[in-house]
């Protein structure tokens, strides 16, 4: 028989009152002389519309956002620009060099991108190959030395070679982010060792970009001590963009708290939780 | 009457015709565009001023989605 008035665990811990997170000691995101509290990057591509768009930009509490540069379509049969829809009072706007496949073709638009008037940041990437959307290193490198030299703050998307992330920071980039797995494909972090190499060599910021599919991916990428996170496409493409979104926040959040928890060591053989004293005899 | 390239395609303007006058007539709000004429970008407070010449090939560009 069922006691009624017996408390139910819902009285005792009522629905709705959050258990307050433990005192953390994250600090901001430092980055070329800006402070971010959130260290989730959030691309603008590939939304059904910009209305959902900015529902999950919201949700995923970026202060960051990726957007390119393109023609304007005089025919209007296609998008109007994202700043008739985003704010850059709400967002910091980073502009990116996607699509380009050589150094000069990504230098002419980083300076288009900052004529706009926003801001001297670009997000760098110059491709080598249209499969796999792999970077171009040598270009990247090349493309980097130029724009630093001409006031950029270059966050630079390169693959994840340490030598190329030493270089890329030796050029003066304000960020260096290698990718977890190609562009647009969701595979996760696929080689965590050269993500932590990459993490513990260089003084800069390391944001890892592009490959994320899920917020599991996010979290184990963050737990490997990297600064931050860029994605774009798994949230965008999800079913459910906001829901996504908001799993990426705590995710990420999830990773990087537990980084700086820091995680017991790994063993091969189990060590029992309880005590082995005290079984009966 | 001149002939120039604006955006890929070819297109006629007033001899007179400005930045800020095919912008205009474009319907595009100057802040919002980037303008690249012969590979060299215009700064905005130049629109006025830049007299389209035959031939000059023109980029109108604009930040959209992207990751």
């Amino acid at each position: 028989m069922t006691d009624t008035n017996a408390p139910k665990a819902s009285d005792r811990t009522p629905a709705g009152v959050p258990v307050p997170d433990a005192p953390s000691t994250d600090t901001p995101l430092e980055m070329g002389g800006h402070s971010f509290s959130s260290r989730l990057i959030l691309g603008t591509g590939k939304y059904a519309d910009n209305e959902t768009m900015l529902r999950a930009l919201r949700a995923s509490g970026t202060e960051m956002v990726t957007v390119a540069v393109r023609r304007v379509d005089l025919d209007r049969t296609t998008e109007e620009g994202i700043l008739h829809h985003l704010d850059p009072e709400e967002f910091f706007l980073l502009a990116n060099t996607a699509g380009c496949y050589t150094a000069d073709e990504a230098i002419r638009y980083a300076r288009l991108a900052r004529a706009a008037g926003f801001n001297e940041w670009i997000k760098l990437e110059v491709i080598g190959d249209r499969r796999t959307l792999l970077p171009d290193v040598h270009a990247t490198l090349e493309a980097a030395k130029v724009l630093v030299g001409e006031g950029f703050k270059v966050m630079a998307y390169t693959n994840d070679d340490l030598i190329t992330a030493l270089r890329l920071e030796d050029a003066g980039c304000v960020s260096v982010m290698p990718l977890a797995s190609p562009i647009g494909s969701g595979l996760g972090l696929v080689n965590p060792y050269y993500i932590r190499e990459i993490k513990d060599r260089l003084e800069v910021p390391v944001i890892v970009d592009a490959g994320v599919g899920t917020a599991s991916d996010a979290c184990s990428t963050m737990e490997q001590g990297v600064d931050g996170l860029l994605m774009n496409t798994a949230v965008a493409v999800a079913d459910d963009p906001v829901a996504m979104a908001t799993a990426m926040r705590l995710a990420t959040r999830a990773g990087r708290l537990a980084w700086l928890a820091g995680r017991m060591p790994k063993r091969e053989i189990a060590v029992p939780s309880s005590p082995e004293r005290g079984m009966l005899g | 009457m001149k002939e120039i390239v604006v955006n890929g395609k070819t297109r006629t303007v007033a001899d007179d015709a400005t930045i800020a006058g095919l912008l205009e007539e474009l319907e595009l709000r100057p802040e919002m565009i980037v303008v690249e004429r012969n590979r060299e970008i215009v700064p905005r407070e130049r629109y006025a001023s830049v007299t389209l010449e035959e031939g000059d090939t023109l980029e109108l560009v604009h930040f959209v989605g992207g990751g």
